[in-house]
């Protein structure tokens, strides 16, 4: 029984992506060089895009899936995993990297390590290294779920952490 | 259509139009400022201004370049006096706000950025401020406010003290020059000032107007800001600020008074180079891209600007999007395009959202569309994303791109001015570039001319970062020297001593201190082993390996290496590997001219830009650092050290 519901509750789910994927194809169907903003709106509105997204999206707009994946590999910006809860990007631009974005980043593995051998947690964070964000000035720096943290050092990586898991 | 288009009357209204005198302050929000808290100071400001129902306008505007002292605000008097103030936070902004009324001052300590327009005579005016600043600390002990207190002393003596304040300052603009003061309104500065100077500099400065010479800092700023001469200055999601700034000047003198040869003829005139690197002349690429016959011809500003390091195109579409969208109709119209394309890096949101905005503006005010001002010209123009991907600032890759495929280049001729997106001639123009050509629509080639060397004309703005005082954005004349960009930018960092100076990212090469009085052109820097660029200025000290600088580049090229041609996919790999082995300790002599063989196979065979000047970083280090190679090779493992990196982060390095 719970399954079922469980199983509408997945066509349900996915009846609405479909829809969404259309409205999206529509607004795009006429203009030019299409494809790749049609994929960003894809990733804005679902955080990664599925096989069931890309299908859809090939089913709609006649491109081969093949095609499809072709340009959503090749582009580092498109994801086809979903994200964690919360993503730690740290910045590996070239004044970032000479200020210490390294130790950063090793710091945060650190940190996401004691998470884990203290029973969890680490999996809500996804951690990744971006090419520079352009906030040089602030080197080095840290993007947190969208938010940028500047002037860093590795002793405040636990208090970034921290105030997300609370959050 | 919310309106009727634009008639060329209302446009030339707004030039003319002046704002009535109010107090105002703005407040810089680029992504940089925003990130440091820009947002929140605006919110405090705005909170305080409604609860104590002050007539204070507040404004928003792009970054004035500062990036060391962001969140930065400008303030501005009834007189149109202006002045800067750095390093805020929600709380001093309300104190700011809260002290307007009153005459104890309005500036806060160790936040004022004293202005670079320094002052010739005080011109009988009465001083209301001064500022004071130890250029040599940090180096040595700060004694600030030391002087602080004994200008204070003086004053009180020779009975000034109720109606000049004394300020610590955050920045002069001077460096190892001593301790500096400069007086305000009249901005009269003195440098390397000692205690027992004090009593005459108050008494004939303020007591009889006198300027004295013994002391006196006449060095003019050496910036030129012209792409950047709306940066910081007006709200970029503010139209009628773009107008009332003298905006599409340019653009109607364009369309109503030239034929689009005489448009190109005068960009031939500014002499201006492209500034996304290359430096191919603007006009000629115009030109080659109108001869063709074709249905169609499009533009593209290149906003794809991925070099690390490097934030001059952000800043520029944040700051001011309307200047580069001028530009880029100013394009379509020599080339004869009708439509335009922005591509822009996916990873600036906040550029996109101005673009987007300033497009919507222009399309509602008829300045996008059809006839645009009476002529015959129609154009419009969109926003497409790149998505994370550096070669595709190459322009066949960049096409590919739009057109909905993977970034891979494709060996030109044919190039893109006769073969572009769609088959159609397209002319892809960097957004620097751009922002410059409505200036010089605007107020001449001639006049642009007049600025850089006989080969670079103009002005090139670079960010300069990494180990540098004050990280930020200039612009300067084509041909000053790189010391000096550094220099305005305060010298290297706490307690370093440079080494050496990176131009280009990871196309570019390393510049060794003895070669920093180099004059900035295209040729200059090329004959150094590096180029131009974008114009990223990456500073590096006594503790930075170059080794693994070159190592950092070359890995960002790999990455980024698209994989159609062998040179760069396999070469790149390959020579990474060496340095990696290089740099743990394990290389041997012979593994350098393996390296010296890849390089040149690279640079001769690669199919786009990106896996020719690839090798640039290890050439440039190779040429110049050979003796940091020869260690590790020598000494092994004993060479080998980590990049000491800042000294904050060294000492917190000890402490987790």
């Amino acid at each position: 029984m719970q399954t079922q519901t469980e199983l509408g509750k997945l066509l349900e789910w996915v009846e609405i992506m479909r829809g969404r994927i259309r409205e999206i194809v529509r607004e795009w169907a006429d203009q030019e060089g299409n494809l790749i903003m049609m994929l960003h709106a894809i990733q804005n509105e679902f955080g990664y895009i599925s096989r069931g997204a890309a299908g859809e999206l090939a089913k709609e707009t006649g491109i081969s899936m093949a095609r499809i994946y072709e340009v959503i590999t090749f582009y580092h910006y498109f994801r086809v995993t979903p994200p964690g809860k919360h993503t730690l990007q740290v910045c590996m631009g070239t004044a970032c990297y000479l200020k210490g974005a390294a130790a950063l980043h090793k710091e945060l593995e650190r940190q996401l390590g004691i998470l884990a051998a203290a029973g969890g947690g680490h999996d809500e964070f996804q951690l990744e290294t971006v090419r520079c964000i352009g906030c040089c000035g602030m080197a080095p720096a840290v993007v947190v779920d969208a938010e940028t943290h500047g002037r860093l050092c590795p002793g405040d990586m636990a208090q970034i952490l921290h105030q997300k898991q609370k959050a | 259509m919310d309106r009727p288009p634009m008639k060329v009357q209302e446009l030339v209204a707004y030039w003319s139009s002046e704002p009535g005198p109010r107090k105002w302050i703005r407040v810089g929000m680029d992504t940089g400022g925003i990130a440091a808290g820009a947002r929140e100071v605006h919110r405090a400001l705005v909170e305080t201004r409604d609860a104590l129902k002050l007539e204070i306008d507040i404004l928003k505007a792009g970054s004035p370049g500062l990036s060391y002292a962001d969140p930065v605000v400008i303030v501005g008097d009834e007189t149109g006096g202006t002045m800067i103030l750095g390093n805020m936070d929600p709380e001093a902004a309300r104190e700011w706000m809260r002290r307007q009324g009153s005459d104890v001052g309005t500036l806060l300590e160790d936040r004022i950025i004293a202005s670079r327009d320094r002052g010739h005579t005080f011109s009988g005016q009465p001083q209301t401020k001064i500022l004071v600043k130890d250029t040599n600390a940090p180096h040595k002990e700060d004694r600030t406010v030391f002087f602080q207190e004994r200008i204070r002393e003086e004053l009180e003596i020779q009975g000034f003290a109720a109606q000049v304040h004394v300020h610590r300052a955050m920045d002069m603009g001077l460096y190892q020059k001593g301790i500096c003061i400069q007086f305000l309104p009249s901005g009269v500065t003195y440098s390397n000032v000692t205690e027992s100077d004090l009593g005459r500099i108050i008494g004939e400065g303020l007591g009889e107007g006198r300027v004295l010479e013994e002391w006196w800092e006449t060095g003019e700023d050496p910036q030129e800001r012209i792409v950047l001469r709306h940066c910081g200055q007006i709200d970029p999601e503010d139209f009628e600020a773009y107008l009332r700034a003298g905006g599409y000047r340019g653009l109607k003198r364009a369309l109503l008074n030239m034929t689009p040869e005489q448009v190109i003829e005068e960009v031939k005139t500014s002499g201006l180079r492209g500034r996304g690197g290359a430096g191919f002349p603007t006009w000629l690429k115009w030109k080659n891209t109108r001869e063709p016959a074709a249905d169609r011809k499009i533009v593209i500003c290149n906003a794809d600007e991925g070099d690390p390091g490097a934030f001059m195109d952000r800043s520029v579409l944040e700051g001011d999007p309307h200047a580069v969208l001028e530009g880029l109709m100013i394009a379509a119209y020599a080339i004869g395009a009708d439509k335009g394309f922005f591509y822009i890096r996916a990873e600036y949101p906040l550029a996109i959202e101005r673009v987007q905005r300033a497009l919507d503006q222009c399309r509602a005010a008829g300045l996008l569309g059809d006839k645009i001002l009476g002529s015959d010209f129609s154009f419009d123009a969109q926003v497409r994303l790149g998505a994370g991907a550096f070669v595709c600032g190459e322009e066949t890759a960049l096409i590919a791109s739009i057109e909905g495929r993977r970034g891979s280049p494709e060996p030109r001729p044919p190039y893109p001015s006769l073969k572009g997106l769609w088959g159609k001639p397209t002319a892809i123009n960097n957004v620097e570039t751009l922002a410059a050509v409505s200036a010089i629509l605007d107020r001449g080639g001639e006049w642009y001319a007049g600025f850089g060397t006989e080969t670079s004309r103009g002005t090139k703005v670079f960010a300069v970062t990494g180990k540098v005082r004050n990280p930020q954005l200039v612009e300067v004349p084509m041909g000053t020297p790189i010391r000096n960009v550094i220099e305005m930018c305060g010298g290297a960092g706490p307690g370093g001593r440079i080494k050496a100076v990176q131009t280009g990212g990871p196309s570019g090469g390393v510049i060794p201190r003895d070669k920093m009085d180099t004059p900035i052109t295209y040729e200059s820097l090329q004959a150094l082993g590096s180029i131009m660029g974008s114009g990223g200025m990456l500073v590096m000290d006594e503790s930075d390996s170059m080794v693994d600088v070159a190592k950092f580049y070359l890995g960002f090229c790999v990455d980024e290496s698209c994989g159609k041609c062998a040179p760069c996919r396999v070469g790149g790999f390959q020579m990474l590997k060496l340095l990696e082995k290089i740099h743990s300790g394990n290389g041997k002599r012979e593994d350098l001219e393996t390296i010296g063989d890849i390089c040149h196979c690279m640079k001769t065979a690669s199919l786009c830009g990106l896996g020719q000047m690839a090798p640039n970083p290890v050439l440039s280090t190779l040429k110049y650092f050979e003796d940091e190679y020869l260690d590790l090779l020598d000494l092994g493992g004993a060479a080998a050290r980590p990049n000491r990196r800042g000294r904050g982060t060294d000492r917190n390095l000890e402490r987790v």
